[in-house]
């Protein structure tokens, strides 16, 4: 097991590594005069030269990357071109704000589509088919026109909510929960939909397997046939799909963080990126792969965990 | 040349009538033709220049010349939603077709070639799924500037792994299929097998895949437009929700238009794409649904069919003839004995009705006695069995007759109360050992589970009690197989471990479906002499579920014979085998080789025989 995380950890690194060089090459070339943008149209240009020179983009893009590799390893991700902000505390200051949403999508995610799905596969009937049409639909709908209307409706019509802003946690945790429910609750919509589908139809399957019939012809009950056995067979599938969810979440956090003014750091790619600020975005393209690649991870030892097949392999 | 194909014209027919017959995918098909229609016809069907700006109109509702009113600028919103929707599904195509061209090509490639160019696409792949897209396109607009083409080409290309791993997932799954090897050995090149044996089996699921990317592409556009950062004045669907939803307080109606077609849309393709995949699972369904073990209903019809259509009247005549199985419902069913049927159909519910598959069968077992249950796979056999222990799949039940189950009646038994009865009145052991142990628990605690359940006794005393039915199989090292995972032993053994879990709670009664029919030859032997061992230790009743003669000769004191649901024949095993009266008795004996007399050896002529 050990060797098997071990090895993957590797595989992610080798791929950071070429995923970071790809960005720095493809951010490099169309060498944008930085030294321009930042002092003016009018400025002389020995003075965006110079700048230019500060900012050491006179030097060859591939020094550049080394540089910033080097540096990067280290956690030092520079300073922001456009504020002079040091980068990787800007990037600390707002990742709690989107880790903490991530973790509650996740969580709501994984608790109500297990409760769904695993109620749709084995009743099935009516409560299928609503779940069946509820997936469709928030399938179907793309999540920021679906986090829209639950702004309109929960936040401008009723007031229950407010329609913007961000309370920390340690601040005040009835204030964070005020703030998060509505950006967590319209991330969860289409995340239940996607997983929960899966769950039903992996419990479904699990359910026609011939050692269920076996079980039911030892005489368990069904309570224990479902909660053990079905649910430990289903989970590996759902746990994917859990897994593929959380990269779209990053890009759904985004517009969601956008939507509610939430200083994450799905806020901050929009900012950033929209002026070039080089250190800034590969920063945020640091920190978003490393996550994904984190989830991925867990989700591949949670799999082994599960199934002795795949531990074995 | 024209190896079959599971694609073939006339069935990709019925899948396209299936759609068109499902009422969602024809009201998807048409709004989806309606909205392209009315985008390309943006001209005509605008009021005016989805630029033209009257300040003094802004906010202004709906009038007759202006349907839907105007916007916070005082520009027509119908004007600016079709206008608006010819880039935002412009924009969309381009995305598909970007992944289209690139997906397409490099998954059939990988999956039909395989090889190096398979790994070094696949690791590609990961490296693209790995990217968050809205971090990417924020990125890329700001390197190559806010043109909302070029954002589409790099979203089709971060969307092209879809197109990539489903066809090459398809692909490298026909490869090994015959009839394209029999394409290649007739010596078809390799771009015409891919052009007509493989492009048609990836067409389907592509469509599929195309309208969900489709959605994908408009949705993730549509935000980017709403972020403010797609290209300036432009109108789009995103770019229109963005400018409402800053005037949300004042006028929250203006989210209503652009909102709608952007969730009308998406929602028609994404059920467009379920009702093709729905049309085309139907088609999949029948073939799949013939496998031999857990969905013997449905395909107990075709195949019983067969024969039924060959020789009509005949089958049932026979019922009548002297000697054979007492007819239905004639006899009284036997109190004393752990098993007796009597005039047991079995029925499933399917789209077309009720079909009965089991039509009336009477049989018993005593203590101490082993009955075969013969017939060929279709005949009714293990429904039978199943009815007795009231596992019958989805959809199937017992329609009519009476089971007692060591006396006590199990047709219309609550489930609760037939539950108590599985495991310690009766046992089942399974004809598949390898699928019937759950993969992920270990063989232990599959013993111990049941055990606790129902004899409520402690998990050691459970554990203790398994390592002796463990022995009691004769399997050699009880400990090691206790913490091994089903994947971890043979087949053989297995099955001992189920017939271990079939007596754990000690029945009186065991029901064995084809127990040794997946099983090599020798280990068939050990099998059957452990049965045999156990029945005669125990004192056991067992019925045993078979479609071999010679097991029946070996093992059983009595013999039923089944044929499309009906006993043809029953009686002692002896007589039965020796003097068959039913003529399908007679054939299935004949069918065995064992009584054929040896032929002499063959001998090399030497020489000039006299």
């Amino acid at each position: 097991m050990l060797s098997f995380v071990l090895r993957r950890v590797a595989a992610g690194a080798v791929l950071l590594f070429v995923i970071s060089l790809l960005s720095y090459v493809l951010l490099s070339i169309p060498g944008n005069d930085v030294g321009r943008q930042l002092l003016g149209q009018n400025a002389p240009q020995e003075l965006v030269d110079a700048k230019n020179a500060d900012l050491g983009l006179d030097r060859p893009a591939a020094v550049q990357y080394a540089d910033w590799l080097a540096h990067a390893v280290r956690g030092d991700f520079g300073t922001s071109w456009f504020t002079g902000e040091n980068v990787a505390e800007a990037v600390a200051n707002r990742l709690p704000v989107t880790l903490s949403l991530m973790v509650c999508v996740t969580l709501l995610t994984a608790v109500l589509s297990l409760l769904l799905g695993v109620w749709a596969g084995v009743r099935r009937g009516a409560v299928d088919r609503a779940v069946q049409v509820l997936s469709v639909a928030g399938y179907a709908l793309p999540n920021f026109l679906v986090t829209l209307v639950i702004v309109v409706v929960f936040a401008v019509r009723l007031r229950w909510f407010p329609a913007i802003g961000y309370t920390g946690l340690t601040e005040s945790p009835g204030g964070w929960l005020s703030t998060v429910t509505l950006p967590v609750v319209s991330l969860s919509v289409a995340a239940v939909a996607g997983v929960a589908q899966q769950v039903r139809g992996a419990v479904i399957e699990t359910l026609r397997q011939d050692y269920v019939r076996t079980l039911r012809a030892r005489g368990l009950p069904p309570s224990s046939i479902v909660l053990r056995h079905v649910l430990r067979n289903a989970a590996p599938p759902a746990l994917s799909v859990l897994g593929l969810q959380f990269v779209s979440l990053l890009g759904g956090s985004v517009l969601v963080e956008q939507i509610f003014g939430l200083p994450g750091i799905g806020a901050m790619t929009v900012t950033y990126t929209t002026r070039g600020d080089i250190p800034v975005i590969m920063a945020l393209v640091t920190v978003t792969v490393t996550g994904v690649l984190a989830i991925n991870l867990a989700v591949d030892v949670l799999t082994g965990w599960l199934n002795p097949k795949a531990r074995a392999a | 040349m024209s190896a079959p194909h599971p694609a073939g014209g006339a069935r990709r027919g019925g899948a396209r009538r299936r759609f068109l017959r499902n009422p969602l995918g024809l009201a998807s098909a048409i709004v989806l033709a309606a909205v392209a229609a009315a985008v390309l016809l943006a001209p005509v069907l605008s009021p005016q220049s989805p630029d033209v700006s009257h300040l003094k109109d802004a906010f202004a509702g709906p009038s007759g010349a202006h349907p839907l009113g105007f916007d916070t600028a005082g520009r027509d919103v119908l004007a600016r939603l079709l206008y608006g929707g010819r880039n935002t599904l412009g924009g969309a195509l381009l995305a598909v077709l970007v992944a289209l061209a690139l997906g397409v090509p490099s998954g059939l490639l990988a999956g039909y070639r395989g090889g190096r160019f398979d790994a070094a696409a696949d690791w590609t792949v990961t490296l693209v799924m790995a990217l968050p897209a809205m971090v990417v396109l924020l990125a890329s607009r700001a390197i190559l500037g806010p043109k909302v083409w070029v954002l589409m080409v790099v979203l089709g290309v971060l969307v092209s792994p879809g197109f990539f791993r489903l066809v090459r997932g398809i692909v490298s799954g026909v490869r090994n299929e015959l009839y394209v090897d029999a394409a290649k050995v007739s010596g078809l090149s390799d771009t015409r097998i891919v052009a007509r044996h493989v492009l048609i089996v990836v067409r389907a699921p592509i469509i599929i895949q195309v309208a969900l990317v489709a959605g994908l592409a408009i949705a993730l556009q549509a935000g980017l437009e709403f972020l403010g950062i797609g290209s300036g004045d432009t109108p789009t669907w995103g770019a229109m929700l963005n400018e409402a939803f800053k005037n949300v307080q004042r006028a929250p109606s203006l989210m209503l238009w652009p909102g709608l077609a952007l969730g009308l849309t998406n929602a028609a393709l994404v059920l467009f794409a379920a009702a093709v995949r729905d049309a085309l699972d139907d088609r999949t369904a029948k073939p799949r649904s013939a496998r031999p073990r857990s969905a013997r209903p449905r395909s107990a019809r075709p195949r019983s069919a067969r024969p039924r259509s060959v020789r009509p009247r005949s089958a049932r005549r026979r019922r009548g003839a002297p000697g054979a199985a007492p007819a239905a419902g004639t006899s009284r069913p036997d109190a004393g004995a752990l098993l007796s049927v009597r005039d047991l159909a079995v029925s499933y519910l399917t789209a077309a009705g009720a079909t009965e598959v089991v039509h009336g069968v009477d049989l018993d077992v005593r203590e101490g006695e082993i009955v075969g249950l013969v017939g060929e796979s279709g005949s009714g056999k293990t429904q039978t069995a199943f009815s007795v222990l009231g596992i019958l799949p989805e959809g199937g039940h017992v329609s009519r007759g009476s089971v007692l189950v060591g006396g006590t009646e199990v047709v219309g038994l609550p489930e609760r109360a037939h539950r108590a009865l599985r495991g310690d009145v009766v046992g089942y052991v399974p004809q598949e050992p390898m699928s019937n142990l759950d993969p992920s628990f270990t063989i232990g605690a599959q013993l111990v589970e049941p055990m606790r359940h129902k004899l409520g006794i402690s998990r050691a005393e459970a554990r203790r009690r398994a390592l002796d039915l463990l022995r009691t199989v004769e399997i050699a090292d009880p400990g090691r197989t206790f913490a091994s995972y089903p994947h971890e032993i043979s087949g053989g053994m297995a099955q001992r471990v189920l017939i271990a879990g079939a007596i754990s709670c000690d029945p009186r009664l065991l029901i064995a479906d084809e127990p040794t029919t997946a099983l090599d030859v020798m280990v068939q032997a050990e099998v059957l002499g452990l049965l045999r061992r156990l029945q005669k230790e125990r004192g056991l009743g067992v019925l045993l579920v078979t479609h071999n003669l010679g097991v029946v000769a070996d093992l059983c004191d009595r013999v039923a014979v089944m044929r499309e649901g009906r006993i043809v024949e029953a009686g002692e095993t002896e007589r039965v085998l020796r003097d068959p009266e039913d003529p399908y008795t007679r054939r299935l004996l004949g069918a065995v080789l064992d009584h054929v007399p040896a032929r002499a050896p063959w001998r090399p002529a030497k020489g000039p025989t006299p």
